[in-house]
């Protein structure tokens, strides 16, 4: 068995609320692996479990092929934790930061210097070596973080939302690092609720929602079991678009009605669009897309905001 | 003036939320203090000082002390995080405010606290029987000049630091050291001729000898007047720098 | 100098080499002004010891130990000022500095997810602590010796205990900070600490206060402390002496004990 993450019925309580309520989950070596979901779904409660910082309520849960009750020093030597908040040392430097995290996995001084060096390259921070970590951006504090969690040259890096609140660039350049890590081997877990990140890095993912897993497969598979292949977005001019839902009837798989436009899912998005002309229903503008993660998100954990 | 107390009132309603924690502390440490130094340390006075027992000679000098210590810890870390971290002084920078408004306003919160200080003190001491004189209450006013004669300066110098290293350095370096060998304790007469004049030339001795005049109801005479005087100059001169870095800091 | 000495002392792999590496953060985060604070802070108890020991001292002249020996009040007073200093060396590292790191800066939950363990962060803030109180305490005993408060030999063997005693509360201090909510809290603990300064048998002794107060008085470790490092500055040393070293032993061993368990469930939630 090749599964660095094992998992059966993995639960996580904190006092009466359960935020993990039973979940199974197998990582193999060399993928990248998303946990999907929104707010409080309960991924970072799996992630600090499986960073064998949380202990486990109930359930089995093997890193490394190790229990992480009794090896937790030695499986988290194995692991690379990138937190969905930064923590890092406000009282070192950015190079500082690098090398006396290397010290904490016994990483000879000389090494640790050495790897600072190349990690602080590798995120495209060499410039701001001498710098304290107070006056980073948040982009450059992420990158930070990330290099952070490759000190020790990890078997698993655990990113929980690494690029939450980024501007577009940050979070591209972020995601090209991650996907060079990937290349070179490195097993990628991560947390986010932006499903082009999950679409651009993950080979499988598990949607998560209260707790539980929704779904899992691959964002294909995700996409072809659980939407069309293609959606139309049609936006009427008048007040309301719910009296067109009706004329719209028999049009696709499914048809959802939001505040400002109405979705249609369908195989052939302009088979259907030719449809809605011929019944003259003339909206004010058509938008015909392949289907995405965003629309399985959203058919499985609601639209109703969470938090 | 009417600006400066729009700022007191921001100092004061700030200060509702924090004041029972330190309440505690502004009557425990007088105490202590009058149980630990004047009656336990001063039993083994025999004698007295100076004419007086012990309990009495000490206890108008820790009532200057615990002002100018007020007075030190209101004009250090709030300051500085007000420049560095909570940007306070820049907020009420862009009211229409000016840099004489917010540190006069600043500065008399801090007198508040010095008052209460030293109020505290004075009615512990009370009830342990060190009050002799109805020029007592006069204390405090002196606590009040011995207090801006520290917190002045002290304002000018938080303002020109920005790490709280500094602040630890001044407590270390200056305070505490004028505390202890500023007649408090014991005479100034017994210290060697050096270190006598730095005494005398720091402000905190020369408040010390007014409370001790009050709170014995010793006539201060023109040595008091030197004293005041002395000690107005501090509080001149601090003003003035603290205007100045104030305002170079805030830029207006 | 001090980081390149430290880690080779305890170069065995496991619990001691990660506590180490806590320290050795510790030291990294020195910076030039700091350090001042940190060198000078030796000077507290040296202007205490010439204020009240010299200064009050001239008040009060001699005064008499409980075997009815009369020694200078600078005499009396030095030795619990060596503890007293150790104590608050050890407090302030570990309360008000280490709540920061717990609570503000979240520094250990990123030190936790390397193989580093709770226990060994407490640990390795501890020895921080005491990497500091050796300094002073060392400084200290110069000048003791210097004034002819003591003698070198006696000097010697205060060392070690003013040692122990800066463990004992420096596992103290960090127990109090895991059940500590917030900063206004630390108003209350600066006043017991001053308390303690103040009645531990540290400018006059235990046997001025009232029967009943002194019983309070002697189960408080700033009195084991100070009656530690004082027979052994003036004499005789008994049994007495090896039951305030159990004392503290004990101290520093519960302390460590309940920190680190806190430190578990507060951290690995
Ligand atoms: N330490 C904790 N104590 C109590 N409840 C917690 C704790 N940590 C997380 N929770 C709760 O568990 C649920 C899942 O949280 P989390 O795992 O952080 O979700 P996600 O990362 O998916 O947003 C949330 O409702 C959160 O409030
Ligand atoms: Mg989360």
């Amino acid at each position: 068995m090749d599964s660095l993450i094992h998992a059966r019925g993995l639960v996580k309580r904190f006092g009466d609320f359960t935020a993990v309520a039973g979940i199974d989950v197998d990582v193999r070596r060399g993928e990248a692996f998303g946990f999907l979901g929104p707010n409080g779904a309960g991924k970072s409660s799996t992630m600090r479990m499986i960073g064998c910082v949380s202990p486990p309520t109930d359930g089995v849960l093997q890193i490394l092929g190790m229990d992480p009750r009794r090896d937790g020093p030695k499986i988290r030597a194995k692991l690379g934790v990138c937190p969905q908040l930064d923590n890092l040392d406000i009282e070192l430097t950015v190079r500082e930061n690098l090398s006396t995290y290397a010290r904490f996995f016994g990483i000879p001084r000389k090494v640790a210097r050495q790897r600072a060096a190349e990690l602080l390259d590798f995120v495209q921070l060499s410039e701001r070596g001498d710098s304290k970590v107070e006056p980073l951006s948040g982009g450059m504090k992420r990158r930070l973080t990330i290099a952070r969690a490759l000190v020790n040259e990890p078997e698993i890096v655990l990113l929980d939302e690494p690029t939450t609140g980024l501007d577009p660039q940050a979070r591209h350049l972020v995601w090209e690092r991650l996907f060079r890590l990937k290349q070179q081997g490195v097993t990628l877990v991560l947390t986010t609720h932006y499903m082009d990140e999950a679409e651009q890095l993950c080979d499988r993912l598990v949607v998560m929602d209260g707790g539980r897993i929704v779904a899992e497969g691959s964002p294909r598979a995700l996409i072809e079991q659980y939407s069309t292949r293609e959606v139309v977005e049609l936006r009427f001019a008048a007040e309301s678009q719910e009296p067109y839902s009706e004329k719209l009837a028999g049009l696709g798989e499914r048809l959802e009605v939001l505040p400002d436009r109405i979705l249609l899912y369908v195989f052939d998005g302009d088979a259907a669009v030719a449809e809605v002309q011929r019944r003259s229903l003339a909206p004010a503008s058509v938008l015909v897309r392949r289907s995405s993660l965003e629309d399985v998100f959203l058919h499985l954990t609601g639209r109703t905001l969470v938090d | 003036m009417v600006a400066g107390a729009y700022v007191l009132e921001y100092h004061l309603v700030n200060y509702r939320r924090t004041w029972r924690s330190s309440a505690l502390s502004t009557l425990v440490l007088p105490l202590l203090t009058m149980l630990g130094f004047g009656l336990g340390v001063g039993a083994y006075v025999s004698g007295g000082v100076e004419g007086v027992p012990y309990l009495d000679w000490i206890v108008p000098g820790l009532i200057a002390s615990t002002a100018v210590q007020a007075a030190f810890g209101e004009a250090t870390w709030p300051v500085l995080s007000y420049f560095e971290w909570l940007k306070v002084y820049f907020a009420q920078a862009a009211a229409p405010l000016r840099v004489g408004d917010i540190l006069g306003g600043h500065l008399a919160f801090m007198l508040f606290r010095v008052l209460t200080s030293a109020a505290a003190f004075l009615g512990v001491a009370a009830l342990f029987g060190a009050v002799h004189s109805w020029w007592a209450p006069m204390t405090l006013v002196v606590s009040l000049v011995v207090g801006l004669a520290v917190a002045a300066p002290t304002v000018a110098y938080s303002a020109s630091v920005s790490s709280d290293s500094y602040l630890a350095i001044l407590m270390r370096f200056a305070v505490l050291p004028m505390s202890l060998f500023s007649g408090v304790f014991f005479p100034v007469e017994s210290l060697p001729v050096v270190l006598r004049w730095v005494a005398y030339a720091l402000p905190l001795w020369h408040g010390v000898e007014l409370s001790r005049d009050a709170m014995l109801g010793l006539a201060p005479g023109w040595l008091g007047l030197l004293h005041v005087v002395y000690l107005l100059a501090w509080c001149a001169a601090g003003w003035l720098l603290a205007h100045r870095l104030f305002r170079r800091r805030l830029a207006v | 100098m001090v980081t390149l000495v430290l880690p080779r002392l305890v170069s065995f792999e496991g619990s001691g080499r990660r506590a180490a590496s806590v320290t050795e953060r510790n030291i990294n985060t020195l910076r030039s002004m700091y350090w001042v604070v940190l060198v000078s802070g030796f000077l507290e108890p040296v202007l205490y010891l010439f204020s009240i020991g010299v200064g009050v001292g001239g008040l009060i002249g001699d005064i008499a130990l409980p075997d009815g020996r009369l020694v200078g009040y600078a005499e009396f007073v030095a030795p619990a000022m060596l503890a007293a200093s150790a104590m608050t060396g050890a407090l302030s590292e570990t309360t008000f500095n280490f709540f920061g790191k717990m609570k503000f800066m979240r520094l250990y939950e990123g030190i936790l997810a390397t193989p580093v363990r709770p226990i060994e962060i407490a640990l390795g803030e501890l020895a921080w602590a005491m990497v500091r109180g050796v300094l002073y305490s060392s400084a200290f005993l110069v000048i003791m010796v210097a004034m002819g408060l003591t003698t070198p030999g006696r000097a010697l063997a205060m060392l070690p205990a003013a040692v122990l005693i800066g463990f004992a509360f420096g596992a103290l201090g960090m127990t109090i900070s895991t059940l500590i909510r917030s900063w206004q809290e630390f108003d209350l603990i600066f006043s017991g600490q001053f308390a303690l300064f103040l009645f531990s048998g540290t400018f006059v002794p235990a046997t001025a206060y009232p029967q009943w107060l002194r019983w309070v008085i002697e189960v408080t470790p700033l009195y084991r402390s100070v009656d530690l490092a004082r027979a052994l500055s003036l004499g005789p040393v008994g049994w007495t002496q090896a039951l305030d070293v159990l004392y503290l032993v004990a101290l520093l061993g519960l302390g460590l004990t309940v920190a680190g368990r806190r430190m578990t469930g507060m951290l690995c939630k």
